[in-house]
């Protein structure tokens, strides 16, 4: 068994699922809000919480990775607590991202797609968020930081650890 | 009510609300009450401004006074000084770039001037999240004659009399494609909504649908008419999450207000909305991609016909139609048709946004006439060059377009001339580049994006663009050959041909393009091992901080191919054509003056 279902509200955190799947009047169509729901649920989509999705879902469980596998939206791995996404835009591309990228990844020491071993934070690139005006953009979970520059780094760092008290 | 004398209204765009406006609108309406001057004094949280590299941005009515790059400490002064006392706090207005005049309104303003807003029309002038006022606007008001007074077809004949076409990339006849969809008999029709933006700098429909998105509710309800549908779906980004807050919220007052849901306008049309989202691949752009995801699967193409107006959704015919082109929907039905004809060029009619960004002064969303000149639009509106830099090129049409470069930035836009110089409108992205921008390098920026979105079913695309971005890699690390560019070219035309999908078939369009307008600097990479941009870390020199060097000579005397110049006691210089990137000089140095490229 993974990790998933041993977290304290595990049965909670299901049992939302599951009722969420139960209002879902077309199944086999479902499968992309579901995972959405899943993930917001559990943080990410290890293969067990894929199996019950199908077996819910009454859909072949390659479906249901096809799906996973396809998107990147989704993710089967379990993030840090801050997911700190990198923009990756043209935009973000053309005043200097990968600079900011570099600084994250050498601060944290952690690569693309990596996590800290403490489990706070996740480096991510992602594609355009939208907000070109601020180029260079990088979004913290919801919070979105503007016209980022390779010096700000040090800083973002420490007032997320600041907010989760480390 | 109390008599209002004042407005105050808060980019509520993603932009904005990023640097703070939102707590900006709270600490506003807490202080006004602290005054007591919240009865003739509101706050107004609008939708996108556009010009969002001067946010926050907060306007006042009706004095039209427009403050710029407000921060939270701002807020006492705009309430003691401009609403209590009447005066303008000038430290907060606009100031041109160019002539350093300060600017109090926003009409003054070079980036509005030009300005001709359709499609964005409401932005920044309402209250998305409330239904009254969209309608104190003329909202819904052309739905009400469409279901009241016409046809469907009547409907269709006047949208296609317009000349609109489909504002996502493909300028298909908009008019035609809900005629296509009506044609076909069935039980079953449905209307979606494109709000899939993948072009990476493109961001017109999330500031649509977040500043009002009442008008895509509204568009998508006199398709649905039109074709003879009873549902709708906007599919939109999962990572436009204000987008879609919005978006409920306005399809939860427009039930409540009738004007979604059964027997509309007293019409006995029935319809209704639903929002489905996407989780993140570019290719779910192109309408059978989307059409799958939306269905709950890969978003992978089909080969097309049958085009999704005979067979789409649950195999029923379909309209995908995007964001923008749904936005200027009301506009055409109430002005009418001649009206908007009357705008553009000859075949592209109407207006366009684009969302202008990169090394611009004037970084935001503006809409302009078809036929505008790019030198007007970057000049004139964007400001020009960031730091009086030399303008390079723009790309537009994201991946899928090409650049363009000052030989023909006095072409007007529109579908047919971008085409004819190598790029393409695409969703309307410009990103601007100046001297310091290497074209080898952008090109490769942008395989590597589409060979990472490429979804993988047929093999031009799989294969051919993952060939490309390594060459290019090849090419900017400093290993490539000529034989390369002549690689580059047959592979581009061979994907271009043959492979599926949009996505695949325009893929090697930023590479092509490129070689056609900058061959030269594909050559100084091969030929001379040289980046003329310096951006390729690859092929960057060793240089000498002349702030450091103390003139010890020990780099000179260890230097390989003798391309260090100077004598003892001055600084040393490098020779950067000369250089072999050894790094002798590097470890000799005992001053730190040597720099690692």
């Amino acid at each position: 068994m993974s990790e998933v279902f041993e977290f304290d509200k595990a049965t909670e955190k299901l049992k939302l699922l599951d009722a969420f799947i139960e209002t879902q009047s077309a199944k086999d169509e479902a499968v992309i809000s579901v995972l959405h729901k899943a993930q917001s649920l559990f943080g990410y989509l290890p293969s067990e919480l894929q199996l019950h999705v199908a077996r819910k879902l009454d859909v072949p469980a390659a479906k249901v990775y096809g799906v996973v596998s396809f998107y990147s939206f989704f993710t089967q791995e379990k993030r840090g607590d801050y997911t700190i996404n990198i923009c990756m835009g043209t935009a973000c591309f053309v005043k200097g991202i990968d600079k900011v990228m570099t600084e994250f990844s050498n601060q944290l020491g952690i690569k693309n797609k990596e996590t800290t071993a403490d489990g706070l934070f996740t480096l991510n690139d992602v594609r355009c968020i939208g907000a070109c005006g601020l180029a260079p953009v990088v979004m913290i979970n919801d919070k979105v930081y503007g016209h980022v520059k390779a010096e700000d780094v040090g800083q973002i760092i420490m007032d997320c650890k600041e907010q989760k008290g480390v | 009510m109390a008599t209002q004398r004042t407005h105050i209204m808060v980019c509520g765009g993603t932009g904005c609300v990023s640097s703070n406006s939102l707590e900006m609108v709270d600490s506003l309406k807490t202080k006004l009450i602290e005054k007591g001057y919240q009865d003739e004094i509101t706050v107004i949280k609008t939708g996108c401004f556009g010009f969002c590299g001067q946010g926050p941005i907060i306007k006042i009515h009706p004095d039209n006074v427009f403050y710029v790059k407000v921060g939270m400490d701002d807020i006492d002064e705009i309430i003691d000084e401009h609403i209590i006392k009447g005066r303008t706090v000038s430290r907060l207005l606009y100031k041109e770039p160019e002539t350093h005049r300060t600017l109090p309104k926003h009409d003054d303003m070079s980036f509005y001037k030009k300005q001709y807003r359709i499609a964005l029309r409401n932005c920044g002038l309402i209250n998305p999240e409330d239904i009254n006022e969209y309608i104190a606007f003329g909202g819904y008001e052309a739905l009400g004659m469409a279901l009241t007074e016409y046809t469907p077809e009547k409907v269709i004949e006047i949208v296609k009399e317009s000349g609109l076409r489909g504002r996502g990339g493909g300028g298909f006849s908009t008019g035609l494609k809900w005629e296509y969809t009506r044609k076909p008999p069935s039980d079953q029709k449905y209307v979606i909504c494109n709000a899939d933006e993948g072009d990476p700098g493109a961001f017109m429909d999330r500031s649509i649908l977040e500043g009002d998105p009442h008008s895509i509710i509204e568009a998508m309800t006199i398709a649905g008419y039109a074709i003879g549908a009873s549902e709708g779906i906007v599919y939109i980004r999962a990572e436009y999450p204000l987008a879609i807050k919005r978006l409920e919220v306005a399809l939860d007052q427009a039930r409540e207000f009738g004007l979604l849901g059964k027997n509309i306008f007293e019409s006995g049309f029935s319809f209704d909305i639903h929002i489905k989202l996407g989780a993140g691949a570019f290719v779910c752009g192109e309408e059978t991609a989307l059409i799958h995801s939306v269905e709950g699967s890969r978003g992978e193409p089909t080969k097309k016909p049958p085009f999704p107006s005979v067979e789409g959704y649950h195999k029923k015919p379909t309209s995908v139609n995007n964001v923008e082109t749904f936005a200027n929907i009301p506009p055409i039905l109430t002005k009418g048709a001649e009206w908007f004809h009357s705008i553009g060029t000859e075949k592209s009619k109407g207006t366009k946004v684009f969302a202008l960004a990169g090394k611009i002064n004037n970084v935001g969303l503006v809409e302009v006439p078809m036929g505008t000149t790019l030198r007007e639009i970057i000049y004139d509106i964007g400001g020009g060059i960031i730091d009086g830099k030399a303008f390079k090129a723009v790309q537009t049409g994201g991946p899928s377009g090409g650049v363009i470069t000052t030989a023909d930035l006095d072409t007007p836009i529109d579908y047919e001339s971008l085409k004819a110089i190598g790029s393409m409108m695409g969703s309307g992205g410009m990103i601007v580049m100046d001297e310091d921008d290497c074209m080898v390098n952008i090109a490769k920026f942008y395989l590597d994006f589409t060979q990472d979105e490429s979804c993988g079913k047929c093999t031009p695309c799989r294969l051919g663009t993952k060939r490309m971005f390594e060459i290019l890699e090849r090419i900017t690390e400093g290993k490539g050959t000529m034989e390369d560019i002549e690689r580059l070219r047959s592979l581009g035309h061979a994907i271009k041909d043959s492979a599926l999908c949009g996505l695949g078939q325009t893929a090697p369009n930023p590479v092509l393009s490129t070689l056609d307008y900058f061959y030269d600097e594909y050559i100084a990479h091969i030929v001379d091992k040289k980046c003329p941009a310096g951006a390729c870390k690859a092929l960057a020199k060793y240089k000498i901080n002349p702030v450091k060097c103390i003139g010890c000579s020990a780099c000179a005397r260890v230097c390989p191919v003798n391309c260090i110049a100077g004598k003892p006691k001055e600084k040393y210089v490098i020779d950067e054509d000369q250089c072999i990137s050894c790094g002798a000089c590097f470890t000799a140095c005992r001053f730190d003056a040597v720099i690692k490229p």
